[in-house]
């Protein structure tokens, strides 16, 4: 598999960043470089293995459905670029 | 040309948690925006979500009751989007192992039953709340993340159904069994339960579905039915023009009646759905599945059918019945204490729903209880008081949950049943409408109804109407 162009422009796109020419044709190189390092690994039998997401054999972890304390409102929009009357305001969104 | 209308649906319903699904927040609803938030369901960089117990035994229970299988290994995969009501900008749900799949419900419409088969039954977070002001011009949208991250049921239906009418039973029944297995208050108008419909249409007889259409924003059941409609009628017109149907996604307005393009299959999203690494998979064994099992409560459609054999109910009556569960469990304790289920269908399903509507009563917490309507039912039958009076009494019973005896004295309710004394008021009451008696004579029946009418009147509805009616037809001559 090669990274072109495209694909990494298409990845910019799904990432919501914007690249130069510069930056994609940098991105190109250095993806396939990862994917060529991948593809030594494609090499080996992984036929009767079952893909791994976990690295712990740790399972069912979990909390009680009991309350905690949220935090307090000015806490909530200290970072917020933007608030109204105890909203975030955000540029309008029409789907 | 003749189509054939295939239709699937996606719920969503809420669960019925007190917190949120990965951190402590609280799932009240309609409280002052971003007040019930925190770290977690804010996306802060560096948490960790920690998994409601009782949201996942939520959904296995939901998953059980709509026959699914289980598998023993359950995890969750990141789902990524980006959109103003998402914080991680991605949200939390199950792609590769979902709770349940190859589930069916079966649904009855006009007594004839189907099943519906469901795809499969998975947990996710829900996502915060956009609010676009009214106001012209404004180019800002408002977000409100205490909607973020309360937890979230999604049951997909696989494209079983033909007709709308199967639509509406298959929300109307899944309602049921969401509030019957008490996973989620099913509150529409809080959206806490929601409907999204794919619809395609295929020419009668030919196998291969066509391009599917899915319709957002149905915000009630008769949405998603008028939806339907609309969706049908565009794409048999699209169709008769020898057009194809555009893949695609359309969004339902509620005020004009129709629908719009929302995006095209080609715009559509590219989730990248990966395993979640920040929560570990969870391991269903036979004992938590069973322990869960047995929480799950008679379903409607099997009681509306033991109500049927059982009691001698109607198809209609038990229906009426089961719709509600804390009413089918009212009826049945009553008929415990006293085996009269005809009797107590009927004071059900019409006096105590018709309070219950005119007061604004809420089901939930009714004043009356079962032992009470018992007892009620047993003085009627005794002769204390006519049935007349006894309306009156339930309505002063489910008022005040005062028992039916203490109404009847306090109210001086209890039937005249001494015949001197209504001898007495028939023999005034003739005296007094001498008209009556003539008609009467002359054969107009009506005019002895009449007369039962005043001597009920005279006694404010107490004299036994048996006793009258026999006394008056030998005082005045039959
Ligand atoms: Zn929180």
């Amino acid at each position: 598999m090669k990274i072109d162009k495209d694909q990494v422009e298409n990845i910019a796109k799904l990432s919501r960043i914007r690249l130069t020419e510069l930056e994609r044709e940098m991105f190109v190189h250095q993806l396939n470089n990862i994917l060529f390092y991948i593809e030594k690994l494609n090499k080996l039998d992984t036929e009767n293995v079952a893909p791994m997401a976990y690295t712990s054999d740790v399972s069912n972890v979990f909390r009680e459905d009991k309350l905690k304390p949220s935090i307090p409102l000015q806490d909530v929009l200290i970072n917020a670029p933007a608030t109204k009357s105890g909203f975030f305001k955000v540029p309008k969104v029409i789907e | 040309m003749t189509y054939e209308v295939v239709i699937g649906l996606e719920t969503h319903a809420e669960l019925a948690t007190i917190t949120k699904l990965f951190c402590g927040c609280s799932t009240k609803f309609g409280v002052e925006p971003n007040t019930q938030v925190c770290p977690v369901c804010l996306a802060m960089p560096g948490v960790l979500p920690v998994m409601n117990k009782k949201a996942f035994e939520y959904a296995l229970k939901a998953a059980i009751a709509l026959n699914c299988k289980i598998d023993e290994f359950t995890n969750f995969d990141r789902k990524s989007y980006y959109y103003p009501d998402l914080p991680k900008n991605y949200q939390i749900s199950q792609n590769y192992h979902n709770m349940g799949i190859d589930g069916y419900m079966d649904i009855s419409v006009n007594g004839t039953i189907s099943r519906i088969r469901i795809h499969n039954v998975h947990l996710e977070e829900e996502a915060g709340k956009l609010i676009h002001p009214e106001e012209v011009g404004a180019d800002y949208s408002l977000v409100d993340f205490n909607r973020a991250g309360v937890p979230l049921l999604e049951i997909v239906s696989y494209p079983d159904m033909r007709r709308v009418d199967e639509v509406e039973s298959y929300m109307q029944t899944l309602r049921k069994i969401l509030l019957y297995t008490e996973v989620s208050d099913c509150k529409m108008q809080e959206g806490s339960l929601r409907f999204e419909a794919s619809i395609s249409l295929r020419k009668k007889g030919v196998d291969r579905l066509g391009n599917r259409v899915e319709i957002k924003n149905l915000n009630s059941m008769k949405s998603v039915l008028k939806a339907i409609e609309y969706e049908t009628m565009r794409q048999r017109d699209v169709l008769d023009r020898g057009e194809t149907v555009d893949r695609e996604t359309r969004l339902w307005d509620e005020v004009n009646e129709k629908s719009a393009r929302m995006r095209s299959k080609e715009e559509s999203q590219d989730y990248r759905y990966f395993p979640e690494p920040d929560l570990l998979p969870v391991l269903i064994d036979e004992k938590w599945l069973r322990a869960i099992k047995d929480t799950i409560p008679e379903l409607p459609l099997i009681r509306r059918q033991r109500f049927i054999e059982t009691f001698a109910l109607s198809d209609y009556d038990a229906s009426l019945l089961i719709d509600e569960k804390i009413l089918a469990d009212f009826f049945e304790e009553c008929v415990k204490i006293l085996n009269r289920p005809k009797s107590f269908c009927n004071w059900i399903t019409n006096d105590l729903l018709r309070e219950v509507k005119d007061r604004k009563l809420d089901i939930y917490h009714l004043k009356i209880k079962p032992k009470q309507l018992a007892a009620l039912v047993e003085i009627i039958e005794k002769g204390t008081i006519s049935s007349t009076i006894a309306k009156e009494v339930f309505s002063e019973m489910i008022q005040t949950g005062k028992d039916p005896k203490t109404v009847v004295e306090e109210k001086k309710l209890v039937q005249i049943s001494d015949e001197g004394l209504i001898e007495e008021i028939i023999i005034k009451i003739i005296s007094s409408n001498p008209d009556a008696i003539e008609d009467y004579k002359k054969g107009k029946k009506n005019a002895l109804t009449f007369l039962v009418g005043q001597v009920m009147k005279e006694t404010k509805g107490k004299a036994n109407p048996k006793i009258v009616n026999e006394m008056l037809m030998k005082k005045v001559g039959v």
